[in-house]
């Protein structure tokens, strides 16, 4: 038994040797291995979401990025112009006489299925302002065969691009089954087809029965100006603020009280920025309603914290001995911040600027109060002061704006907007990657 | 430096967009969101058939359109409120206490508002106020009893609905709509179950029956959307049994999803609506602020092209969205042609 005991107890010695796994190691390896099981895990979780999202956005989205337009040749006589010009409601003349070219042209065609001036309103589109600001800009077209490719209604494109599906369909006072016959034999006809729908990148917003007439461009066009705003305040006043917290200021408990309210306004919700911007800036400055210049001003409070503290972090990642040269040569202090310390630090400040920006990009809540969600992006700024004071909306507040509205096809809009402020997004991302990368400096 | 170069044009651009604003030439509207879809149609048709702006109309619901309406005179502020309910007469105190004492009250049209539900869900089809008061009051007569409501499902009051969870999404209180619903709904409803007698037999007073009548019941079964309609179709979408208010209006844009209830028997369509048959509906307003026609260029204009027979008629765009045309829009048009104010 004692020899038993013996010989247990040598391999029990053998253990200590490390190429010998004991059951601790063992347990602790094991712990090791669930360790990076789960963080696997965690990342594969966070990518299925990630693929998941992105499907979802480029499904929905897609359909947005092409449109059904009608493609007719007519001629608007001098009377049908006059005519036109002399009534109230102007576009829908306009509309009218399409509709009566586009019925000539069916006429023409051989297409034998019954159809009427009713079904013909249903499937053409809100096409009047179109071709009234053609006519009124050339009005020596007038009486001249012109060829218009214009959006068919709004059904007719979603039955076009798979979202209306003939079964399961209900006749209603927007489209009917026997439409949609007549949507086929068009389509047969070479009336009919899908293009590439420039206009959702370029146009404005529409009303909410004109879905085919809806574009982000107004909507780019106004970010682009709170991005200005945003830039050309936040960036000199927060990086002045960092470099006087991080190489002058005294330490002290007064410059600790800044520093602490510096972080707890990064962390305030945007919404109350907004309320702060309806009260201050429209309010008691007097600035314009639903103005890019206000959600600029609404957009910089929030983007100050982020800019200030990514550009300390950078300052202070420049090493001491920079400094101590540049003072020990006899620079001012000024003079080492300005010509060494700073443009070291740049990379890591733009970087910071940029991430801002992308965030203030994607920020809707604190424009719901400034008045910037609605029917407010209708046009481009005739020019550069324009585009700061005239109403415009913004990407996002665009895109929310879309999303409530009625009619489907405004929800592909929604996806189609969000594609394109991704778009943005990454783009900055990627120059924000592409200037840390180039310029930044190890030591 | 160059920063202080980006400073000083920084701060010349904001000196010139202050200046800038001084002249605002577009007509502001903010207010309701039932009225919005309407308005956003007339002011694309407006800037395309005019050769004034565009007007911007802002969404956020009645009572803060008519809140911000009421804050003054002056371009700062806004210059029309859309309503889907009339202006109240604490709104017309708190307008004329900010100056704002001419107000211009505009009826454009009808809306209905139509219960809905899940088009695959359960047969939801036949409602009446009653039906909807027993199902969402917090107290409900039972056997001649005013008690706690007992009820789970919609079977346990009225056998001919279907046998499901009770769940309703109702629109919250900033919304017009929420007025609309506990006027035209839940008080009938109320009355008809025989709860708001059974109130003031407790011994409540007449008023605070009423007020208690309006009351709904808050274990869950009752949800309040703030948001808009589309918000209420997607907890539509995600809950089958339940029901959901809406504006004729969207619910004819989305008849694919939705399948609609009859109130009272009474089918919801423009024609039941304008003719009175169908109990839930309501006016449509927009408020125009009088002091600022003739200074903000296009207002008035903006008012009369609105309900113009052209697109407020029966015919025209609006009846084509849904609206349910104003049979007295000639009385309206004379009013705005007049500026005739409210009193």
């Amino acid at each position: 038994m004692s020899d038993m005991s013996m010989d247990s107890a040598a391999p029990r010695r053998s253990s200590k040797s490390l190429h010998e796994v004991d059951a601790r190691t063992r347990r602790r390896n094991a712990a090791e291995t669930r360790f990076k099981a789960c963080g696997i895990g965690a990342i594969a979780i966070g990518l299925f979401f990630l693929v998941v999202l992105v499907v979802a956005i480029f499904r929905s989205g897609l359909p947005a990025f092409t449109q059904t337009v009608l493609d007719v040749e007519f001629a608007l006589t001098q009377e049908q112009y006059e005519d036109a010009e002399s009534q109230l409601f102007k576009t829908k003349a306009y509309s009218q006489a399409f509709n009566g070219a586009l019925k000539t042209q069916l006429d023409e065609s051989g297409v034998t299925l019954p159809f009427d001036e009713a079904s013909i309103e249903r499937i053409a589109g809100k096409v009047g302002g179109t071709i009234r600001e053609y006519f009124r800009a050339n009005e020596d077209q007038l009486g001249q065969p012109t060829s218009f490719q214009l959006a068919a209604s709004s059904r007719v494109d979603g039955y076009m691009t798979g979202r209306v599906t003939r079964d399961g369909f209900q006749d209603s006072r927007f489209l009917t089954l026997a439409d949609l016959d007549l949507v086929d034999a068009l389509e047969d006809a070479g009336i009919i087809r899908t293009q590439f729908n420039w206009n959702f990148i370029t146009g404005a917003d529409s009303g909410v029965d004109n879905p085919g007439g809806a574009g982000i461009g107004a909507s780019v066009v106004g970010s682009f100006f709170m991005m200005l705003v945003v830039l050309f305040l936040s960036l000199p006043i927060g990086v002045a603020a960092s470099i006087y917290l991080e190489e002058f200021a005294p330490r002290n408990r007064f410059t600790d009280l800044i520093e602490v309210n510096i972080s707890n306004l990064a962390a305030v919700p945007s919404i109350v920025f907004g309320i702060l911007g309806l009260a201050v800036f429209i309010q008691f400055m007097h600035l314009p309603q639903s103005a890019p210049v206000v959600g600029g001003l609404v957009l910089t409070l929030m983007t100050l914290p982020t800019i200030i503290i990514s550009t300390r972090a950078s300052l202070n990642a420049v090493p001491p001995s920079i400094r101590d040269a540049a003072l020990g040569l006899g620079a001012s202090r000024m003079q080492s911040v300005f010509h060494h310390v700073l443009p070291l630090a740049m990379p890591g400040i733009l970087t910071g600027t940029i991430i801002g920006l992308a965030q203030a990009l994607g920020e809707t809540a604190p424009l719901l109060l400034i008045g910037m969600v609605g029917f407010v992006a209708r046009g481009y700024p005739d020019s550069f002061i324009d585009g700061f004071v005239e109403p415009n909306s913004a990407m996002p507040a665009q895109i929310y704006t879309w999303a409530a509205r009625a009619d489907a096809a405004f929800y592909d809009k929604a996806w189609g907007g969000i594609i394109i402020l991704l778009m943005f997004l990454l783009t900055m991302n990627i120059i924000a990657i592409i200037l840390r990368r180039r310029f930044e400096r190890r030591w | 430096m160059s920063f202080v170069k980006l400073t000083a044009s920084t701060l010349a651009i904001a000196a010139v967009s202050a200046t800038a604003a001084a002249a605002r030439d577009n007509v502001q509207v903010a207010g309701s969101s039932t009225v919005l879809p309407y308005a956003s149609i007339v002011a694309e048709a407006f800037g395309e058939n005019t050769d004034f702006p565009t007007p911007v109309v802002e969404s956020g619901g009645s009572s803060a359109g008519l809140k911000r309406f009421c804050q003054g005179v002056g371009e700062e502020h806004t210059d029309v409120a859309n309503a889907s309910r009339a202006i109240r007469d604490s709104e017309i105190e708190a307008c004329a206490a900010n100056g704002v004492t001419d107000i211009i009250e505009v009826r454009i049209g009808y809306d209905g508002i139509v219960f809905a539900s899940q088009i695959d869900g359960p047969d939801y089809t036949a409602f009446t106020q009653s039906d909807i008061f027993n199902a969402l009051a917090p107290k409900v007569v039972v056997d001649g009893e005013l008690v706690d409501n007992p009820y789970t499902k919609w079977s346990d009051f009225n056998a001919d609905l279907p046998d499901a969870e009770i769940l309703a999404f109702i629109p919250g209180t900033k919304h017009g709509t929420r007025e609309v619903f506990e006027e035209k709904v839940i008080a009938v409803g109320c009355e008809e179950t025989g709860a708001m007698d059974a109130m003031i037999e407790s011994g409540m007073s007449e008023d605070d029956a009423e007020d208690a009548c309006l009351e709904v019941r808050t274990d869950g079964r009752s949800v309040d959307i703030d948001g808009d309609y589309t918000e209420t179709l997607a907890s539509i979408d995600a809950n089958s049994n339940g029901i959901g208010v809406f504006g004729l209006a969207f619910y004819e844009n989305n008849t694919d999803k939705l399948k609609v209830a009859t109130m009272s028997g009474v089918s919801p369509s423009t024609e039941t609506i304008a003719s009175g048959e169908y109990p839930v509906s309501r006016p449509l307003f927009f408020y125009v602020k009088k002091a600022h026609i003739g200074v903000i260029p296009g207002l008035k204009e903006y008012a009369q092209f609105f309900i113009s027979d052209e697109l407020a008629g029966p015919s025209g765009p609006l009846a084509q969205y849904g609206l349910v045309s104003d049979p007295e829009l000639a009385a309206t048009q004379a009013g705005v042609a007049n500026e005739e104010t409210m009193n």
